[in-house]
């Protein structure tokens, strides 16, 4: 468990200089959505054609290793297989194909599960795209510039990126002092691996009881250096770094243009 | 030569929630002035009072009766609060619990930002103060991959980018080591020196309160000694009885004197201790 958390990387973000990772991340979030709706557009099995071209053109240019991008499906299998299999066992008409027991399976089903599966992997892909080459930093300010027009209904847009900025920050402290509490409590006999699952559970209270306790006298803290800094909320508060839109991103806008266009046009074609 | 810091009869009172009876006067009447350009060493066991003073140069604190002034203005009139937070800069004793951003030029950025500084001016200031405290090629560095005395170096560059006239560090050395401790320490003197920034340094290392312009021992909230370092430390027996220590040097040269050898005791430094012995034959 001490050498577990010492691997936790903060988010999937891959460094890199790429044509994709340079992209002002505020298109980059917006390109995802729009990724995300032309996949929900998409009726006919050739649409996916597309879509696939455009993921592996950018997975190309990203330089991300493709086991990365498997990596990423791995926690969706369960969802992945559940969609499958409903569809599969579930969908009526078509054509009978086979039966196993009471559940009988159709063309109809075996063409709806491909597809559901098919849209699930491309979503999934398309999104760990966007994290594995944009950095959790650039993330926060992508966000945070792309909510500020909502600040006058009320969203809190400012105080949500400082909240992610700070907790970003903290992790690496809060593991490395998670660390040394456990191996401060273990030296004094604490068992954090044996028992069963209610046992380890219990015997994980000499840590977190520490742990809560510095974590609240370290925000304390931090508030009050962050005063005497000025810090008074987002109000008329300036950036050192500002987020350009370039040529690179208007090229990025471009082809997901094109993709969008083919993918609309796609839903008249006759297969 | 302008007074930066003034305090007026500067009282205050630390009232327990707990229990409304229970008060504590934390900080007892004090009058202190510190001219502009100095480097003031504020020492004094704990309790007596010495990190409340310094939250009180920051308005973080306001006395509970009397006034402090910095730069001629009033700490109470809340219309003056940024101008005096911006003025006076404070530099914390955990180094971790001070830095906000994940990447260390945009910490110190985050006081000119507060400010609503332009962001070209920002990257200037941002690009000064860390060469001021010899860390820009850090500068893309992730706080948590730095050491203690880089942390705090960094900590420091936050408040120079402010544009201080004073920076007020509340024992910025206790948590470090004692390479980290001479590098910030040597920070501070160069800023001191170079940049003419009035520094107040708050500690418990006698050998750091030795470099200052003048020493201001504290006690119970009162001020016990005032004076150059020389002055204060030769009073030996009055800092021993606060419970605090001298410089090493200086306690050999009390012992010696104790001993019937003619020895100043005002001896603060290993040079001059050992100037003193080749001379003595």
């Amino acid at each position: 468990m001490l050498i577990m958390l010492k691997n936790i990387t903060i988010g999937q973000y891959i460094p890199g200089n790429t044509f994709i990772h340079r992209l002002d991340p505020r298109v980059k979030i917006i390109l995802s959505i729009i990724f995300i709706i032309s996949l929900f557009i998409i009726t006919k099995f050739s649409g996916y054609i597309f879509i696939l071209l455009f993921l592996l053109l950018s997975v190309f240019v990203s330089k991300i290793p493709l086991s990365y991008i498997f990596k990423g499906l791995k926690p969706i299998l369960v969802i992945l297989i559940l969609t499958v299999g409903l569809n599969v066992f579930f969908t009526p008409g078509g054509t009978y194909l086979a039966s196993i027991g009471p559940l009988k399976i159709t063309s109809n089903g075996v063409r709806l599960a491909l597809f559901m599966g098919l849209r699930l992997i491309f979503l999934i892909v398309g999104t760990s795209l966007l994290t594995l080459t944009t950095s959790p930093i650039a993330l926060t300010d992508g966000i945070e510039n792309l909510l500020t027009p909502f600040k006058s209904i009320g969203l809190p847009a400012h105080e949500l990126a400082m909240m992610m900025t700070i907790a970003l920050r903290f992790i690496p402290t809060l593991l490395e002092e998670t660390d040394k509490i456990m191996k401060a409590q273990m030296a004094r006999g604490a068992d954090f691996e044996s028992g069963n699952l209610v046992k380890r559970a219990k015997n994980l209270i000499p840590l977190l009881v520490p742990l809560f306790i510095s974590a609240f006298r370290r925000a304390d803290e931090l508030a009050v250096a962050m005063e005497a800094r000025c810090y008074r909320g987002g109000f008329n508060r300036t950036k050192l770094k500002q987020l350009k839109v370039s040529n690179r991103d208007y090229i990025a806008i471009l082809f997901t243009a094109i993709l969008v266009g083919i993918i609309i046009w796609n839903r008249f074609w006759p297969w | 030569m302008g007074k930066i810091i003034m305090t007026k009869d500067l009282t205050f009172v630390y009232e327990a929630e707990s229990n409304d009876s229970s008060k504590k006067i934390v900080l007892n009447s004090l009058n202190i002035d510190i001219d502009e350009g100095k480097f003031v060493a504020i020492i004094g066991h704990n309790g007596s009072g010495k990190s409340t003073l310094a939250k009180h140069f920051n308005a973080l604190l306001v006395p509970t009766e009397g006034d402090v002034y910095i730069n001629g203005m009033n700490t109470k009139d809340t219309s003056h609060l940024w101008d005096i937070r911006q003025t006076a800069g404070m530099v914390f004793q955990n180094p971790d619990n001070q830095l906000v951003a994940t990447i260390v030029e945009e910490d110190v950025a985050f006081g000119p930002e507060n400010l609503g500084i332009d962001p070209k001016e920002i990257r200037e200031r941002v690009d000064f103060a860390l060469n001021a405290v010899d860390m820009y090629k850090y500068r893309e560095f992730a706080p948590h991959m730095l050491s203690g005395g880089q942390k705090q170096r960094i900590a420091i560059a936050g408040v120079i980018a402010m544009r201080p006239q004073c920076i007020i560090l509340d024992e910025p050395t206790a948590m470090l080591d004692p390479k980290g401790r001479k590098e910030v320490i040597k920070t501070v003197q160069k800023l001191n020196k170079e940049n003419g920034i009035t520094i107040i340094l708050i500690t418990h290392f006698m050998e750091e309160a030795v470099l200052a312009d003048r020493v201001i021992v504290m006690d119970n909230g009162k001020i016990a000694l005032d004076g150059t370092p020389k002055d204060v430390f030769k009073e030996v027996k009055i800092l021993k009885d606060l419970g605090l220590d001298v410089p090493q040097v200086t306690e050999l040269a009390y012992k010696l004197k104790q001993e019937g050898i003619d020895i100043p005791t005002e001896i603060l430094t290993v040079d001059e201790m050992v100037r003193f012995i080749c001379q003595y034959k």
